[in-house]
């Protein structure tokens, strides 16, 4: 199993969580997350007064996939958050040690 | 002068009589005259009662706009405790304009006076239940609801100026001097017929110097003795803190906007007589075109400036408008509204980076919305209305020292005695949890 984690476009999530729907991912968990990467933040104008905004607002999804699955996913993720633009974000692969569904105790590819 | 007495009576008792039928007749018997003299003396004095009782309430639901304009301005660790603060000034300001404030205020200076310091020896007395004197020409309870609310804006000023840095016993205890004998004595020496009045000829139709100058000398002195934000200015440059919540702050500036009708409108303080209800339509007209105009430049002069239009700039151009058209709302021609309040605007926009540079830290923008606007809308009534350039001044000039250095003396006496700021560590982990125990925001964002 492997734990794929992403960070994408605020706007990007909805066509991100369809394509994967599409593949048979059957969950994801998603935050509002703030950072910076390379593109560090921007300077912003407040009361006449300029200040720099080091983090921007991203999303990040957090996705348990099979290991057949996962190439998959991650490439439909850079694809469809792509915009060819600074800012689009990172994806991340894990290896998961184990997994468990609280309802029913079923562990593993059977609880993914 | 806000203490003018019933004026109109008589020329509205007139008019009755000439536009009824009935009376016109010669038949008319003496009996029905006299009814007919206490139904028209009755009706104005109705008007000019709900007058004071319409704008009463507006300008009270202006500390509704003081407190969603600072709440929304402020960040979120400090929000419950600026909220406190405006509930509490705005109960403060009623009861000590109940106990000394309104006695100060209208002393009744006697012929010999100086007119600089009077009161009145009695307290305010309202009407028994179910009477009314008809000589005075209005309720005089509505009057008083009516002066009361006008001292808690004085109020409101102060603690958008002073926000997330001073504790709220203090801030109270300020509130209680400023409310009981600072801003009473200012209006003694005007609407209270005293010193500027008589001497001068000064003219402040509904209070840019009164009332928010008066509140904006207090809420500087403050920011000096009180000092800035920790961290706000580092090496020479401003460390912005942006507003927490801008459709809040957006949705006070309107609800001020609105209370300014009340503010203004009802400062005509008649409105029995169908010349006095279209002096007030016109104010109301000149009070919005007045903010438009604020409003307006502050868009064009930041987007010009910073290549971004501001939106809090914005919010503060409109009150800057309204501030800078409250000295002389009637008078000025519409065209000449708009102007007063463009450059109202322009000043805030100007003024508020300036402050910035000398490190006087004003949260909210209260220190160039109500004290400059304020001078500026006074010293124009020698364009627009009856009043002279050096009376207008004499009059700035009086309420700068008077209330500078009252203030000043207060808040020494404070910072001495019990200090006026917490703990650096309170204050970076935010008033809120400290000064109230309440937070605004609390929890986790999705635990609700």
């Amino acid at each position: 199993m492997k734990f794929v984690i992403a960070i994408i476009k605020p706007f990007k999530l909805d066509e991100v969580r369809e394509a994967l729907a599409g593949l048979g991912v059957a969950g994801m968990t998603v935050s509002e997350v703030k950072g910076f990467g390379r593109q560090k933040g921007q300077t912003e104008i407040y009361r006449g007064a300029e200040y720099s905004v080091n983090m921007l607002p991203k999303v990040k999804l957090e996705i348990a996939v099979s290991d057949e699955l996962m190439p998959k996913v991650v490439e439909t993720i850079q694809e469809t958050a792509s915009t060819q633009s600074i800012g689009d974000g990172k994806i991340f692969v894990l290896d998961l040690a184990s997994t468990m569904r609280i309802r029913t105790g079923e562990t593993d590819d059977t609880a993914l | 002068m806000k203490s003018a007495i019933f004026k109109t009576g008589a020329v509205f008792a007139t008019a009755l009589l000439a536009s009824s039928p009935a009376l016109a007749a010669p038949a008319a018997d003496a009996a029905a005259e006299v009814a007919a003299d206490a139904v028209s003396g009755g009706t104005a004095y109705i008007f000019n009662t709900l007058l004071f009782l319409i704008g009463g309430f507006l300008v009270m639901w202006m500390a509704a706009g003081f407190a969603m304009l600072e709440a929304g301005l402020v960040r979120a660790k400090n929000t419950s405790t600026q909220c406190l603060k405006n509930i509490g000034l705005y109960a403060i300001a009623g009861l000590m304009f109940w106990i000394i404030g309104y006695n100060i205020a209208y002393p009744g200076f006697g012929e010999d006076s100086m007119g600089l310091f009077g009161m009145a020896g009695t307290a305010y007395g309202m009407q028994d239940v179910g009477s009314a004197d008809l000589d005075t020409g209005y309720s005089v309870a509505s009057d008083w609801f009516f002066q009361m609310v006008f001292c808690a804006t004085t109020a409101s000023i102060v603690s958008g100026t002073l926000a997330e840095r001073i504790k709220i016993v203090p801030f109270f205890i300020f509130v209680t001097v400023l409310t009981a004998v600072i801003y009473p004595v200012v209006v003694s020496w005007e609407w209270g017929g005293g010193y500027l009045d008589s001497v001068w000829g000064f003219s402040d139709f509904a209070g840019s110097t009164l009332v928010h100058s008066t509140g904006g000398w207090a809420a500087l002195v403050g920011a000096l003795i009180l000092g800035p934000r920790l961290g706000r200015y580092v090496d020479g440059k401003v460390q912005v803190f942006p507003g927490t919540n801008i459709p809040l702050a957006t949705l006070g500036t309107f609800i001020l906007w609105l209370g300014w009708f009340g503010f203004n409108g009802a400062s005509q303080l008649a409105m029995g007589t169908v010349g006095d209800v279209s002096d007030v339509s016109k104010i109301f007209v000149n009070t919005n075109m007045a903010a438009c105009g604020g409003v307006v430049i502050a868009i064009i002069l930041t987007q010009l400036r910073y290549k971004k239009a501001d939106v809090t700039m914005a919010m503060n151009g409109a009150l800057a408008g309204l501030v800078s058209i409250t000295a002389e709302p009637l008078a000025p021609t519409v065209g000449q509204s708009i102007l007063i309040g463009m450059i109202g605007g322009a000043i805030v926009v100007f003024t508020v980076p300036l402050l910035d540079k000398f490190k006087i830290d004003d949260v909210v923008g209260a220190i160039p919305v109500h004290l400059v606007a304020g001078i500026w809308g006074t010293l124009i009534v020698a364009w627009t209305g009856d009043a002279t350039f050096i009376g207008q001044l004499v009059g700035v000039l009086l309420t700068m020292v008077w209330v500078s250095v009252a203030s000043a003396i207060v808040w020494f006496i404070l910072k001495a005695t019990m200090g006026l700021r917490p703990s650096a560590e309170i204050e970076i982990a935010g008033l809120d949890i400290h000064e109230t125990g309440v937070e605004a925001y609390p929890g986790l964002a999705n635990q609700a």
